[in-house]
């Protein structure tokens, strides 16, 4: 049991942990809700228009920058800065091409189904409420590259890289539900 | 001058404020230049105004102080906290304080606040109603103050429990502050800017959708209705990240022996109060997004021409605005379960059942939504699975109601203050309850839904659930806080008037109810002015009540009796250290060894106190 100025470095370890876990199930329970939308009000209806082998390929763009998430994650517990460095970097080209998709796919779709469209609606919001947090996740993932944290990793604590890192894979799993839900279900 | 404009200056508040506003402007000059380039109308107030929100809010914070740490801690490895502590005297209360007893008054002062503006709006209201036809106000204006009234009260409610919480809870597990202080600090000061954006909603147009804001009324709205939803998405971030933080809080930094069945039932209401605000406070966030989205984009949602449902809307408002009930009422029945026993010397009747009540009502209340929807043409299959778990809700409420009047049951009972208005709460709670179950009951609902009597229900839930527990908990802890006692007669007036005053104004709902006054409507048949009258006098006693408390607060902060550190002969730890609590609670943690509620078992403690602090006897019991 911990009392918060004698916390150790442990404790305090555990105390994020758990605080990020909790914000994790939160948020998730808001792409529930939007999930839950598409089926109430379109139930399983698709439009033949939507462009599945672009959706395929951001969904893959995604999934690799998970894994490059990953093994910076992984470097900087090993305390290996330049390794980090280079995996989160390749993360955020990642992260970014995938927003490069998400643009191509709404100029698309503009088109095709407008937001002001029983689809629409749906569509965009989904993929809006997801782009929003991939913008976070950059930004989040970004701060793990300034001063501060690389200071904190070459003292051994990788704290704010996990924790990035972790919320990325968070964005990224939601993606897994909502691929389907918007491009694959019918 | 020089000097007293730096001081006021220095004031986080007034900064942030200034730099808010500036933002704002910033904001919606860059969207209105966008937009004459873009080639659209340059001043369309909805898109406009929602960009200088944005902006202003952000710029508010950054102002403000709220970032600070954080941007040091992004550039360097060990940020400095300086600004953070060594302030004192009342001017720590306007600035970014990260300590939880400073968080926890600021919550207090801003729901008492938003409670007397609401309140006023209330009696205004109540004397247009006070005569069929025409009193004081036209119909547009009377729906305006109505709905103004019913949010601004769901957000005071929501600002005091989160103030409740905040004060007590590391006080009585043992920690020194919460889990995550700064965000603890964001949390409070996402509020001003929300109070700020609903007040002005009434300058621009107001809002006349009733506290529900149900499309596609909320739709057509006026721009006031717009300032009002990202008012209360404000108020949503704000109880999320509070509940992650008392959650945290809970499951990390209790005292040494601390098991979760010994601590105090306040903490589990906390617990489970924390649970419903992290979860389904995502569901309303969401759909005031999807609010706004189709007010400014022209999105689908809930317009039948374009395949949305209103029902959508109502599903998800009601997902988490039932659960938001027991946010409301689960810390006032703590707060209920923490005074009957202090004041019945007695040991809490059946601790373990009422700690496990309290979850049981915040898990059984996820699932009873749809009783606010039986006559919304909602899926018929849902309405009789629904009517049973609600009435279901009964169960764990009643292991409350019993332990409470079985604690207080041959008890020394000690009528001070605090016990009279813990038993008001019961007895107001009971009726609110009781008058429930026909509006739970699918049959009975369908007649009495969108009537007074569900007006009278409520109202008889959430003031024996949250404001008359406010007044117990402002008389039992005063003293802790700041170290000085409210005056007992001045105190016991203002009992005996609430009471009186409540009763007079909402036992007559029922009867309008039954007789066919439906909820929200300016005009009435002359049949049903006398009930009316009556309940407009009652809204000014309970009015005056809170006249009198806020003398008595002001009153005794000045010029009250002093009070010892465990003036009540309490066990839980918030009554072991001195009066008002040190900066950082406790010293050395206690050692907790047993039962918070032993009271006239001889010789029994909760914990042990480490040497040198206020109540070294840790409030033993007597031998």
């Amino acid at each position: 049991m911990a009392v918060i100025a004698h916390t150790a470095h442990k404790d305090k370890l555990a105390i994020h942990r758990l605080g990020l876990w909790l914000f994790i199930i939160s948020d998730s329970f808001l792409f529930l809700g939007l999930l839950f939308s598409r089926f109430y009000l379109q139930g399983v209806r698709r439009p033949p228009e939507i462009n599945q082998p672009l959706g395929l390929a951001i969904s893959i763009v995604l999934i690799l920058s998970s894994l490059a998430a990953y093994r910076g994650e992984t470097a900087a517990a090993y305390g290996d800065i330049k390794r980090f460095r280079r995996n989160i970097l390749l993360t955020l080209g990642l992260g970014a091409l995938f927003l490069v998709g998400v643009g191509l796919e709404w100029s698309e779709a503009f088109r095709s189904f407008p937001p002001s469209t029983g689809y629409g609606t749906i569509f965009f919001t989904l993929t809006g409420f997801h782009a929003f947090h991939v913008v976070t996740g950059l930004l989040a993932l970004t701060v793990a590259l300034l001063p501060g944290q690389r200071a904190r990793l070459q003292e051994g604590n990788s704290w704010g890289v996990e924790a990035v890192v972790k919320y990325w894979h968070f964005v990224d799993v939601a993606w897994v539900f909502i691929f389907p839900t918007l491009y694959l279900v019918s | 001058m020089r000097k007293a404009i730096a001081v006021v200056l220095s004031l986080g508040l007034v900064r942030g404020m200034l730099v808010g506003m500036a933002g704002a402007g910033a904001g919606m000059g860059v969207t209105v230049l966008l937009r004459a380039a873009l080639g659209l109308s340059a001043w369309n107030p909805g898109p406009v105004v929602a960009i200088g929100t944005i902006t202003g809010v952000l710029a508010y914070l950054a102002g403000l102080g709220a970032f600070s740490y954080w941007i040091r801690w992004a550039l360097v490895a060990e940020p400095s906290k300086e600004g953070e502590r060594h302030r004192y005297g009342w001017t720590r209360y306007l600035c970014v304080d990260i300590n939880h007893k400073v968080i926890g008054i600021q919550y207090m002062a801003t729901s008492i606040l938003v409670i007397m503006v609401a309140g006023a709006l209330a009696l205004i209201f109540r004397i247009e109603l006070s005569t069929p036809g025409r009193t004081i106000m036209g119909p547009g204006l009377y729906n305006r103050f109505m709905s103004l009234h019913g949010i601004s009260m769901v957000a005071a409610t929501l600002i005091g429990v989160s103030g409740l919480m905040n004060y007590l809870l590391p006080l009585m597990i043992g920690a020194r502050d919460m889990a995550f202080p700064r965000l603890n600090a964001l949390s409070y000061w996402l509020i001003p800017p929300a109070v700020v954006l609903l007040l002005t909603s009434q300058a621009a147009g107001g809002f006349d959708t009733g506290w529900t804001a149900y499309p596609p009324l909320s739709i057509k709205a006026p721009l006031g209705m717009q300032l009002m939803l990202t008012a209360f998405y404000l108020v949503g971030l704000s109880s999320i990240l509070g509940g992650i933080n008392f959650l945290t809080t809970i499951f990390k930094l209790r005292a040494p022996g601390m098991s979760f069945f010994r601590m105090p039932i306040f903490v589990w209401a906390t617990l489970a109060t924390a649970l419903l605000q992290i979860v389904f406070t995502q569901f309303i966030g969401m759909v005031l997004i999807m609010l706004l989205l189709e007010r400014l984009l022209g999105l689908g949602f809930f317009d039948p021409a374009r395949e949305g449902n209103v029902l959508l809307f109502q599903h998800f408002f009601w997902f988490y605005s039932h659960p938001a009930v027991y946010i409301f009422v689960l810390p006032g029945l703590g707060v209920i379960s923490e005074i009957v026993p202090v004041f019945s010397r007695k040991p809490l009747f059946g601790y373990k059942a009422v700690a496990i009540s309290t979850l049981g009502i915040a898990v059984g209340g996820t699932m009873v939504w749809g009783h606010h929807m039986f006559a919304a043409g909602m899926e018929p299959y849902l309405r009789i699975p629904i009517m049973m778990t609600t009435l279901l809700v009964a169960v764990p409420t009643g292991v409350k109601i019993f332990s409470w009047l079985a604690t207080m049951w041959m008890g020394k009972l000690k009528l001070d203050t605090p016990l009279l208005f813990a038993m008001t709460s019961i007895a107001v709670f009971l009726v609110g309850g009781l008058t429930g179950i026909p509006l739970a009951i699918v049959a009975t609902d369908l007649d009495l839904t969108d009537t007074y009597w569900v007006v009278g229900h409520f109202h008889h839930t959430i003031f024996g659930g949250f404001v008359f527990p406010l007044m117990a908990a402002i008389y039992y802890w005063f003293p802790k806080v700041t170290g000085k006692f409210l005056n007992e007669r001045l105190g016991k007036l203002h009992w005996g008037i609430m009471t009186v005053g409540f009763f007079t104004s909402y036992l007559p709902y029922f009867w309008l109810g039954l007789n066919g006054m439906r909820r929200r409507v300016y005009d009435y048949d002359p049949g049903l002015q006398p009930m009316h009258l009556v309940a407009t006098v009652g809204g000014f006693m309970i009015g005056l009540g809170f006249l009198l408390l806020l003398s008595n607060l002001l009153v005794s902060a000045w010029r009250g009796a002093r009070a010892p550190a465990n003036p009540w002969h309490a066990q839980t730890l918030e009554w072991q250290v001195t009066s008002p609590p040190p900066e950082d609670n406790f010293p050395l943690p206690p050692q907790v060894v047993g039962s918070p509620y032993s009271y006239g078992v001889p010789g029994s403690v909760h914990a042990l106190m480490p040497p040198g602090g206020a109540g070294e006897d840790g409030g033993k019991e007597a031998t």
